[in-house]
């Protein structure tokens, strides 16, 4: 199976389409904005686990492509968009690093994304292994997204394209065993993370660049 | 069902009889009854032969962890029953905690006992779970604040883990069936046939993630607030057990991978990370004011001193590595079982608040200043023996190596006499009003000293039938 075939190319497509959602959360500056380019790139991959559970012949992945749906496409948009409602955070703009740079930065680990994962794994198919870097420049963008971003819920956001990356792997080594399960285990964490964020009622994120807040919260204080 | 799911069962059904239970002292014993029956079963498995069952195995590298995890569960659930009406939990408090208690120990097991690494995963990240929400328990900003970089870091790490654990099942994909994919043991079989890059690829996100668990620098910062911040008996599990999960994880991982030939060599990794914690945390650990943070910076030193060993592999440095991450966890959790006690005592952590214990609380003075000079590595005590064995085998194969290791090492053990001067010897500082006495004192010091008449049996002593399981678990390594 290779390029020219169906299966190959509908896979590469919903897969580079997932990346180029990994993008749009980079340069969207509302954060009403980047929660619905989440929304659809958590529908983009629950497209995904579909057809692959179809190529493959592994009905587990439409379970994990329904949850993907429902979590990632529905509930967790819509949770987000509560909190930041609840937290009046709606009108604020990300300042934390330009459009450009985080674009600069984003292809660039796009690149070594590709080399990282093409040369290391010759032995494997080779949709499996395009699939990988593909997975692997999610992950490493929704990285990007997590340190460039100031406020909580972009952070969580990035946390949340990243494990989206993890599924996009997961989804596309063929015969992966327990898949659906760790999937769905996956799933469970990231919905942790956004109880938390209602639980906490976290507006920003606690970086080292304002050393005052942080002695404040860590007790370090004379 | 086998006794290896049993125990994980037994806990996890602990934790739902747990939920339901509002009143303080009825929980508490509860707790120490499930605790107690874990440790029995523990025991049971102990006894039993080697083996794999569905997807847990015991063997030799596993076993003296499972024992003694189900030990300081059993130890830290007396002392948190000794103390627990300090934290001041209403009764949702009381019903979260002890449930989020047993579920860790449950995951933990679990965690351990794994021989499929997908079943590892969502064991390391129940246990993630778990702590988290113990570490938020008090609902203060900076108890939040802990939990949440606990929650991020951690769900970077073990998301990488995964990452990781997909990359590993990829290398191993031509040359195995579904149903044994992600075993341990049958990755173990196949490792040398497998293709070098995917498993070096898959080796590094492993690292890094497990690692972040473990602890080490410089994924290591959610470590200390962490420790700080959640109610004491949490101190004494997470660095008692939940590192050594992480630990041990990175090091079925590094098996795999130094299986094959022509792999890159894990051990260096190790070592990098493994001096950098450990010379991080030494500078670090002088600049600390807080008691709790201040024994936090400590475990990062001592899992750094672990990899440091591993990384240097063979026999007599994993075997090294196998007593320290033992002593560690014992001895730790009783020097934090000590200052948890001293800062309910004297109603602040702070070290400058906390002076002259010896002479106010003699049984808990003395046994934490022993404490604090086990953890230090001073002689009778197991990590003695371990650092001495890691100096003398590092000496002999990477000397330059062991130069920077030994003043790790020794800053960090002058850093550590202090505090155990100021602590315990120093002026004595006023009790607070609400400080509590009689019983309870000796109730909450009592698992202290069980646990320094461990650390020093096993440091004379080493039975046979431990010492030679030690043995074939560091051949196990690699």
């Amino acid at each position: 199976m290779s390029f020219g075939h169906l299966p190959y190319d509908v896979a590469h497509l919903l897969g580079g389409g997932v990346l180029l959602l990994s993008f749009v959360l980079l340069y969207q500056r509302r954060i009403g904005a980047v929660i619905n380019a989440f929304a659809m790139q958590g529908t983009l991959l629950a497209l995904a686990a579909a057809w692959q559970g179809y190529v493959q012949g592994a009905p587990g992945l439409y379970l994990t492509a329904v949850l993907a749906l429902a979590a990632k496409g529905v509930l967790i948009p819509l949770a987000l968009h509560a909190i930041v409602r609840r937290l009046d955070l709606h009108r604020t703009v990300e300042t934390a690093l330009g459009i450009g740079p985080s674009l600069v930065a984003g292809v660039g680990l796009v690149g070594l994304a590709i080399l990282v994962v093409l040369p290391a794994t010759e032995g494997a198919r080779a949709l499996a292994r395009e699939d990988l870097a593909l997975a692997l420049s999610v992950v490493l963008l929704g990285m990007l997204m997590m340190i460039s971003r100031r406020n909580a819920i972009s952070q969580v956001i990035g946390l949340l394209s990243l494990e989206n990356g993890l599924i996009l792997a997961a989804i596309g080594v063929a015969g992966m065993p327990l898949v659906v399960e760790l999937s769905t285990a996956a799933l469970v964490l990231m919905v942790a993370v956004v109880a938390a964020v209602f639980a906490f009622q976290i507006r920003e994120r606690f970086d080292t660049l304002d050393t005052h807040h942080l002695e404040e919260h860590r007790g370090e204080r004379r | 069902m086998p006794l290896q799911w049993v125990i994980v069962f037994f806990a996890w059904g602990g934790a739902v009889v747990l939920a339901a239970i509002p009143n303080l002292r009825q929980a508490t014993l509860a707790n120490i009854a499930v605790s107690a029956g874990s440790f029995l079963l523990a025991l049971m498995l102990a006894a039993q032969p080697f083996a794999e069952h569905g997807w847990t195995r015991t063997d030799a590298l596993n076993l003296p962890f499972i024992l003694l995890s189900a030990f300081v569960g059993l130890t830290t659930s007396v002392f948190s029953a000794a103390t627990l009406d300090q934290e001041g939990f209403d009764h949702w408090r009381i019903r979260a905690y002890h449930a989020a208690y047993q579920v860790f120990m449950g995951a933990q097991t679990l965690a351990l006992l794994a021989d499929n690494l997908g079943v590892m995963w969502v064991a390391v990240e129940i246990a993630t779970l778990a702590t988290v929400s113990m570490v938020a328990v008090h609902r203060t900003p900076a108890a939040f604040e802990a939990a949440w970089k606990f929650f991020i870091l951690c769900g970077v790490g073990i998301a990488l883990a995964f990452f990781g654990t997909v990359v590993l099942y990829l290398a191993a994909q031509p040359l195995l069936n579904e149903e044994t994919g992600l075993s341990w043991a049958a990755l173990m079989g196949v490792a040398a046939q497998c293709d070098p890059g995917t498993l070096n690829l898959a080796f590094a996100f492993l690292l890094l993630g497990y690692g972040t668990k473990a602890g080490l620098v410089p994924l290591h910062s959610w470590l200390p607030d962490a420790h700080a911040e959640g109610p004491v008996p949490i101190s004494a599990v997470l660095s008692g057990l939940l590192l050594n999960a992480a630990m041990l994880a990175v090091l079925r991982a590094k098996s795999i991978v130094g299986a094959h030939p022509e792999a890159i060599a894990p051990g260096p990794f190790l070592l990098a990370l493994g001096l950098a914690s450990v010379l991080l945390a030494s500078v670090s650990l002088w600049r600390r004011r807080d008691a709790r943070r201040f024994f936090g910076w400590s475990s990062i030193e001592h899992m750094g001193i672990a990899a440091f060993a591993f990384g240097l592999g063979g026999a007599a440095a994993n075997l090294a590595g196998l007593l320290h991450l033992l002593g560690h966890s014992l001895v730790k959790s009783a020097v934090f079982f000590g200052v948890g006690r001293a800062a309910q005592a004297k109603g602040s952590q702070k070290i400058a608040d906390i002076g002259g214990l010896v002479a106010t609380h003699p049984a808990l003075g003395w046994g934490l200043a022993l404490s604090i000079a086990a953890i230090a590595g001073m002689p009778p005590f197991l990590l003695f023996a371990s650092e001495f064995r890691l100096l003398a085998t590092a000496a002999g194969e990477a000397p330059w190596l062991a130069l920077a290791l030994a003043l790790g090492m020794v800053t960090a053990l002058a850093a550590l006499i202090t505090v155990l001067q100021a602590l315990c010897f120093g002026v004595p500082t006023p009790d607070a009003a609400t400080a509590p006495n009689g019983w309870r004192e000796n109730a909450a010091a009592a698992p202290l000293w069980l646990h320094l008449a461990v650390a020093m049996g096993l440091g004379l002593a080493m039975p046979g039938v431990l010492a030679a399981m030690l043995a074939e678990a560091a051949r196990v390594i690699g």
